[in-house]
C-alpha cells in the first residue's frame, strides 16, 4: 500500500522578526514568548494537529538554534510520528547547489523533495507569526468543494490598515480576480492571512518556475500568487472571522498579550476543544506571598509574586519582590523585579533582572511607547528606562 | 565511580493509612502539593540520581497510577533499555493476591533476576523529600552492608507501623523495634528507603518463601540484625511522611513555607505528567495571598493559606482559606471554605459554607456535588 498523507503543512519559520529588536536578538520570531507561557509557532502547530494534519516540515534559517530544540522530536505537540511528524528543514547543501533560503517561495521550493516524501494531494503553507486559533482542516474542505487550485485564507481588517496586507479583491463567491501587495491605496479590506493550501502538483510547477525566473524575488504574495492569477489558475478566498494577530511588532505583540486579559478577554488559551500544546517546563506551582496583590492578570508556574501585579502577563520562574510593581507589561521567564522597583508598559524578554528601585517604562505611555529590555540584562538601582527605550545591554542610567 | 542501580517503587504499600484519598487510587497517585503525584518524589529522587529503569509494584486501584506515569516520558524514563516497568499482580503461584511487601517482592522476583545492575534501591510512596540517592548506594557499598535503611530522626506520631533503628557510630544496626512506643522522644525512624545488592535480594526472597515468611521487617530484619551487615543512612533534610490524613494536611501547608519549598523542589527538577493547561488568570477583584496555585485555574474570589491544583476555578465573592483543592474543583460564588481538603473534580455550589479544623479538616470526595 502506498503510504501518503492527504496535506503535508509547510510553515516558514525563517524570519528574523527585526521589527521586535531586541526580542529577536538571538531567537528567529516564531520562537518569542506569548501568553505567559507559549511561544507564537505553539499556534500553528497546534492548530495543525487540531485538524488532523499530522505531517509539517518547519523552515528554518535565522537564529534557529533554540526554536530547534524548542520543536524537538514534535513529542509536545503529538507531533512524533513513525510516518509524518514535525521535521525541522534548514537550507542544505545539495549535490547541485547550495544556497540559503531567498525567499519564501524559494524555501519551499528547495524542500520539494521532503513534500514529495508524502505524496500529498494539498501542501498548506503558514506562516509563525500569528496568534490565532484555526481549523484548517474547513479550510481544506473549502479548497475541494470550489475546485481551487489555491485557497488564501483572508479576513476582513480596517480599510485604514489595509495598506499593510496583501489585499484580495474578490467576486461574492469567493474567487480571486486581483491580489494587490501591500497596496498604497487599497480597493478593498480582505486580508491575506499568509495561510495558503495548494493543490500540490499545481504547486511544484509554479514553484519551479519561478526557480527559472531570474525577475522574481521568489515570494508567495510578491511572485507566485499573481503569476498564478496571470495564468488563468483559480484562485478563492476563505473567510476566517475569529481572532487572529499579527505579532510582528512591539506594539502588536504587547496588544496581543493584553488580548488576554480583561473582563471579557478577546482571544481565550484554556479552550478544551482547541487545546494549544506547547513545550512545558518543570516547575512546581506558582506562589503569592502575604504580600502579593495579584488582579488582571495570566502567572505562570514556577513564579514568586511578593509585589503588586496588575494588568500583566508573567511567564515560568518570574520573581517579582516585596514592594515592586508591574503593571501594564510582559515579563518572560526567569526575570527577576527587585524591592521598590517599577515596570510599567514594558515587554522584558528571558531573564532580565530589575535592581531595587528602577523604574522601567510609563504607564501612561500606551502602546505606542512600551519599553523593550533584550534577555539577560540588567537595569541597575535607581536607573530610569524611558517610556519606548529599546536596550540590549545592561543599564546603568542616562548618562550616556 | 558510579554504580548501576535499579530503582523499585512499592505504590500500595501504605494505602490503607489515608482511606480517604486511596479508595479510588494507590497511594502513590495520591495528588500532592498543588501538580504532583505522591509516586512523583521517589520518581525524580531516582532520575536525578542517575537510575534509569525503574520498577513499579502495584496491586489494586491502579487505573489512576497508569494513566499518571504514561510513558515514563515526562520523567524521561521512556527508554528502550528500562524506563518505568510496570509491575502488576502476578498471581501464578498462589490464587490470592499478595498482602506484604516480601510476598510483593516475591512476586517480581522474574523482574529482578532479568536486570542487570548490581544494587536495588527501594522506596514507598509515603514519604516527600529530596535525597541524592547515588550516595546512599556509594554508603552501602563502603560498608559492605547487606541492607542499608534510611532513617529520619523524629518523634513517632501516628499508630502505622514503623520502625525504629539504632545505629551504632558508624551506622550499623545491631538492634531494631517495630512499633516503637509512642512517647514524644526523638527516634531513628526508618522512611521507608532501602538499598541492596540485587543478588542478595534475589537471595533473601527466595529463602523467605521457603520458610513462609511473610513479613520483611518482622521476619528478616528483625530476626537477622545480629547476623546480617545493616546499616542505617541518616537523611537530615526535610521529610515528610505521610501516614493520615492529618499528615497529609500538615505537611501540604508546610509548601507554603519559602525554604522548604526550596528544599522540595530545589532547582525545579522534580517531574510530573504534563498536562497542557494554560497559565492561571487571576481576575480584577481576585485576592491571593500565601498561596501555591496551579495552572489553569481561574480566581475570582479570595484565596489565603491553600493550595490550589490544576484548573481550579474560585468564583466572585468566595473565600477559600486554610484548603487544598485538588485539580478541576468548581467553587462557585459567595462559597466560604475553611480547613477544607478537596478531592478532584468537587463542585461547591453558590453560597455553600463549610468548615473543618486543622486537627480534622473537612474532606470532600471525588467527584462531589455539594
Amino acid at each position: 500500500m502506498l503510504r501518503k498523507k492527504e496535506c503535508v503543512a509547510m510553515l516558514l519559520a525563517g524570519g528574523q522578526g527585526s521589527r521586535l529588536y531586541a526580542l529577536t536578538n538571538e531567537v528567529a520570531k516564531p520562537a518569542v514568548a506569548y501568553g505567559a507561557k507559549y511561544r507564537i509557532i505553539d499556534f500553528p502547530l497546534s492548530n495543525c494537529i487540531n485538524s488532523g494534519i499530522d505531517t509539517v516540515g518547519v523552515l528554518t534559517q535565522y537564529e534557529p538554534l533554540e526554536l530547534n530544540e524548542y520543536i524537538g522530536n514534535g513529542q509536545p505537540w503529538d507531533l512524533d510520528r513513525a510516518f509524518g511528524g514535525v521535521h525541522i528543514l534548514p537550507p542544505y547543501q545539495a549535490k547541485k547547489k547550495s544556497s540559503w533560503y531567498e525567499g519564501t517561495a524559494n524555501a519551499v521550493y528547495q524542500n520539494i523533495g521532503f513534500m514529495k516524501t508524502y505524496s500529498p494531494d494539498y501542501i498548506l503553507v503558514l506562516s509563525g507569526d500569528h496568534i490565532y486559533k484555526m481549523d484548517y482542516s474547513k479550510m481544506l474542505e473549502a479548497h475541494i468543494k470550489t475546485g481551487a487550485d489555491c485557497t488564501i485564507a483572508a479576513i476582513e481588517v480596517p480599510i485604514k490598515d489595509a495598506s499593510r496586507f496583501g489585499i484580495l479583491n474578490v467576486r461574492g463567491d469567493g474567487l480571486i480576480y486581483e491580489f494587490e501587495e501591500k497596496p498604497k491605496v487599497p480597493k478593498g479590506d480582505l486580508a491575506s492571512m499568509g495561510i495558503y493550501i495548494f493543490d500540490a502538483e499545481t504547486l511544484y510547477r509554479y514553484l519551479e518556475a519561478d526557480d527559472k525566473d531570474p525577475r522574481s524575488s521568489k515570494d508567495f504574495g510578491k511572485d507566485v500568487l499573481p503569476a498564478m492569477l496571470r495564468a488563468g489558475e483559480k484562485l478563492y478566498s476563505y473567510r476566517f472571522s475569529g481572532y487572529w494577530k499579527d505579532v510582528g511588532t512591539v506594539s502588536s505583540l504587547w496588544q496581543a498579550n493584553m488580548d488576554l486579559l480583561g473582563d471579557e478577554p478577546l482571544f481565550s488559551l484554556e479552550d478544551p476543544d482547541w487545546r494549544i500544546h506547547s513545550r512545558s517546563p518543570i516547575a512546581p506551582p506558582e506562589y503569592l506571598g502575604r504580600s502579593a496583590k495579584v488582579e488582571n492578570s495570566l502567572i505562570a508556574l514556577g513564579c514568586e509574586i511578593d509585589g503588586t501585579i496588575e494588568d500583566s502577563l508573567l511567564s515560568t520562574g518570574v520573581k517579582v519582590e516585596e514592594g515592586a510593581l508591574v503593571r501594564g507589561s510582559v515579563v518572560m521567564a526567569g526575570s527577576i523585579i527587585k524591592r521598590g522597583a517599577v515596570v510599567e508598559n514594558a515587554i522584558l524578554a528571558e531573564n532580565v533582572t530589575i535592581r531595587e528601585g528602577a523604574r522601567v517604562g510609563e504607564r501612561k505611555a500606551g502602546t505606542g511607547g512600551i519599553a523593550v529590555l533584550g534577555r539577560n540584562l540588567s537595569v541597575y538601582s535607581g536607573a530610569k528606562v524611558a517610556a519606548g527605550k529599546i536596550l540590549d545591554g545592561d543599564y546603568k542610567g542616562d548618562e550616556e | 565511580m558510579s554504580y548501576s542501580t535499579v530503582g523499585v517503587i512499592f505504590s500500595n504499600i501504605h494505602d490503607e493509612e489515608i482511606p480517604e484519598l486511596s479508595k479510588h487510587r494507590t497511594m502513590a497517585s495520591i495528588p500532592f502539593g498543588g501538580r504532583y503525584r505522591l509516586v512523583d518524589f521517589p520518581l525524580s529522587n531516582m532520575v536525578n540520581s542517575g537510575i534509569t529503569t525503574v520498577g513499579i509494584v502495584t496491586k489494586n486501584n491502579y487505573q489512576s497510577l497508569l494513566q499518571h506515569l504514561s510513558s515514563g516520558k515526562d520523567w524521561d524514563l521512556a527508554r528502550k533499555d528500562g524506563g518505568i516497568i510496570l509491575l502488576p499482580p502476578y498471581s501464578n503461584e498462589s490464587d490470592k493476591p499478595y498482602f506484604s511487601r516480601l510476598e510483593a517482592l516475591f512476586s517480581i522476583k522474574s523482574f529482578l533476576e532479568h536486570r542487570k545492575e548490581d544494587f536495588v534501591v527501594l522506596c514507598d510512596c509515603d514519604g516527600v523529600l529530596r535525597i541524592d540517592l547515588s550516595k546512599i548506594v556509594r554508603f552501602h557499598d563502603e560498608n559492605k552492608a547487606d541492607i542499608t535503611m534510611v532513617y529520619h530522626e523524629a518523634e513517632r506520631i501516628s499508630s502505622s507501623y514503623s520502625i525504629a533503628l539504632s545505629p551504632d557510630k558508624i551506622g550499623r544496626i545491631k538492634s531494631l523495634k517495630i512499633d516503637p512506643a509512642v512517647n514524644g522522644e526523638l527516634l531513628p525512624l526508618y522512611i521507608n528507603i532501602m538499598v541492596v545488592r540485587r543478588e542478595y535480594l534475589i537471595d533473601l526472597v527466595e529463602n523467605a518463601s521457603q520458610y513462609g515468611y511473610t513479613s520483611f521487617g518482622r521476619d528478616i530484619l528483625a530476626k537477622n540484625v545480629d547476623t546480617m551487615r545493616i546499616f542505617g543512612y541518616p537523611f537530615s533534610g526535610y521529610y515528610a511522611g505521610i501516614d493520615s490524613l492529618q499528615a497529609y494536611f500538615k505537611h501540604s501547608m508546610e509548601l507554603l513555607n519559602g525554604s522548604v519549598r526550596g528544599e522540595v523542589f530545589g532547582s525545579h527538577d522534580v517531574y510530573t505528567k504534563v498536562r497542557d493547561s494554560a497559565p492561571t488568570l487571576y481576575k480584577a477583584g481576585a485576592t491571593v495571598k500565601n498561596s501555591l496555585i496551579s495552572d489553569g485555574c481561574l480566581i475570582e474570589g479570595t484565596v489565603e493559606n491553600s493550595i490550589l491544583f490544576r484548573g481550579v476555578k474560585v468564583g466572585k465573592g468566595s473565600v477559600v482559606r486554610n484548603c487544598i483543592l485538588m485539580q478541576d474543583c468548581l467553587i462557585g460564588m459567595g462559597v466560604w471554605l475553611e480547613s477544607v481538603i478537596s478531592d478532584k473534580g468537587a463542585v461547591i455550589r453558590d453560597g455553600r459554607h463549610l468548615a473543618g479544623c486543622e486537627a480534622l479538616p473537612y474532606f470532600i470526595g471525588k467527584g462531589r456535588m455539594l
